[in-house]
């Protein structure tokens, strides 16, 4: 066996009963060329602080509980790997842009709220009868929103966002991509009801079209195209509602 | 349960859009001509500027148009990215920000306008 590595992880700590504000703490950690940084936050919890406190499940990009600042960058812990950094220090902290619970773990409260409020779901267009049977799709109608179903909600998107940084009330990438993936589906028929959403105060006019949220996606989702797509929603709906026989939604 | 209200953004954003692409399409041609081929002669006659050339440009209803467009679009779209820009260093979306940007360009609208009606035709 060859001679064990040593990685040095530097980890933003907070623990809510003790600190007054978050501190950094260096650990030395033998690893081997398998590990992800994931991995080498676990043997800091199971070999020198049990007290390490941070949020992870599937270990294979598909949960997003493990979303972490990672030499600055907003990174899911399980898909990069140690040796990628080595022998350079790494850096762990909590996401941008979050309040901290502690250690690396968030609240992601604030996040749930706006998920409620782009109505997540199938708004159907015309409702079906179990009798009438299943609702047909095309494979055409499928793909126009298949990739913004893959968004596993990690959050990297917000971390990224310079505008969730300056204005926490911003719907936000991760929330927009959703509301666009329901809205383009032909099954739905809620693009109205999300669209005061979408419109708002809060939503997509607040994006500076920075694109850092599609950068840092690890699903390729894409959200900021999302949320720019719906600009031209938006500002459709602003102008054509004068124009609609009902008067329009609001 | 939370309520929205509706941005006015669309005016801001679609002007910022027009001026955005009258400045890629119109924009470093404008500034080859103005600050380039004219003053050192390149292309172009020393005079194609002279003041008697550029005020006929200006009373042809063509020339009049597109100078109006060029000023107005051009100046909403520097003023959203301002407008922006300025909420990025710390002076964030208000009366003052709104003033100091959409404020000037609603200003440089009304002088354009002004300016190329009074010029004639």
């Amino acid at each position: 066996m060859s001679e064990q590595k040593i990685i040095e992880i530097e980890i933003l700590r907070y623990l809510p009963e003790s600190d007054q504000e978050p501190r950094s703490e260096i650990y030395k950690v033998p690893f081997t060329d398998d590990m992800s940084v994931l991995q080498g936050v676990q043997y800091i919890k199971d070999n020198f602080d049990g007290s390490l406190t941070f949020r992870w499940s599937c270990r294979m990009a598909i949960c997003g509980s493990c979303g972490m600042m990672i030499n600055g960058i907003p990174k899911l812990a399980c898909e990069n790997f140690i040796r990628d950094y080595y022998p350079k220090r790494i850096t762990v902290e909590a996401l941008n842009n979050f309040p901290i619970e502690k250690d690396l773990v968030v609240d992601l409260s604030g996040f749930i709220e706006k998920l409620e409020a782009i109505q997540p779901y199938i708004i159907p267009k015309e409702p079906r009868t179990v009798e009438q049977g299943e609702y047909i799709q095309t494979p055409a109608q499928f793909s126009e929103y298949i990739q913004f179903t893959s968004c596993i909600n990690c959050t990297l998107c917000y971390a990224a966002c310079p505008q969730v940084g300056l204005d926490p009330d911003f719907i936000g990438p991760g929330a927009m991509a959703l509301l666009y993936r329901y809205n383009r589906d032909s099954r739905d028929g809620g693009e109205a009801q999300r669209m005061e959403v979408a419109a708002s105060t809060e939503g997509v006019f607040v994006c500076g079209a920075t694109g850092y949220c599609s950068e840092v996606c690890p699903k390729k989702v894409d959200p900021g195209n999302a949320v720019n797509v719906n600009k031209i929603n938006a500002a459709k709906d602003y102008f054509l509602r004068f124009l609609s026989p009902k008067g329009g939604a609001k | 349960m939370k309520t929205y209200k509706r941005s006015n953004a669309p005016i801001f954003w679609l002007l910022f859009g027009a001026g955005g692409m009258m400045a890629a399409l119109f924009g470093p041609i404008m500034v080859f001509i103005t600050g380039i081929a004219v003053p050192i002669g390149l292309l172009l006659p020393a005079d194609a500027m002279s003041y008697p050339k550029m005020l006929a440009f200006a009373q042809n209803f063509i020339g009049k148009g597109f100078l109006f467009v060029a000023i107005f679009l051009f100046a909403w779209h520097s003023a959203h990215r301002i407008f922006h820009s300025l909420h990025d260093v710390g002076i964030h979306r208000g009366v003052l920000a709104k003033a100091l940007t959409y404020g000037v360009a609603a200003v440089v609208t009304v002088i354009a306008a002004v300016n190329l009606w009074v010029i004639g035709f």
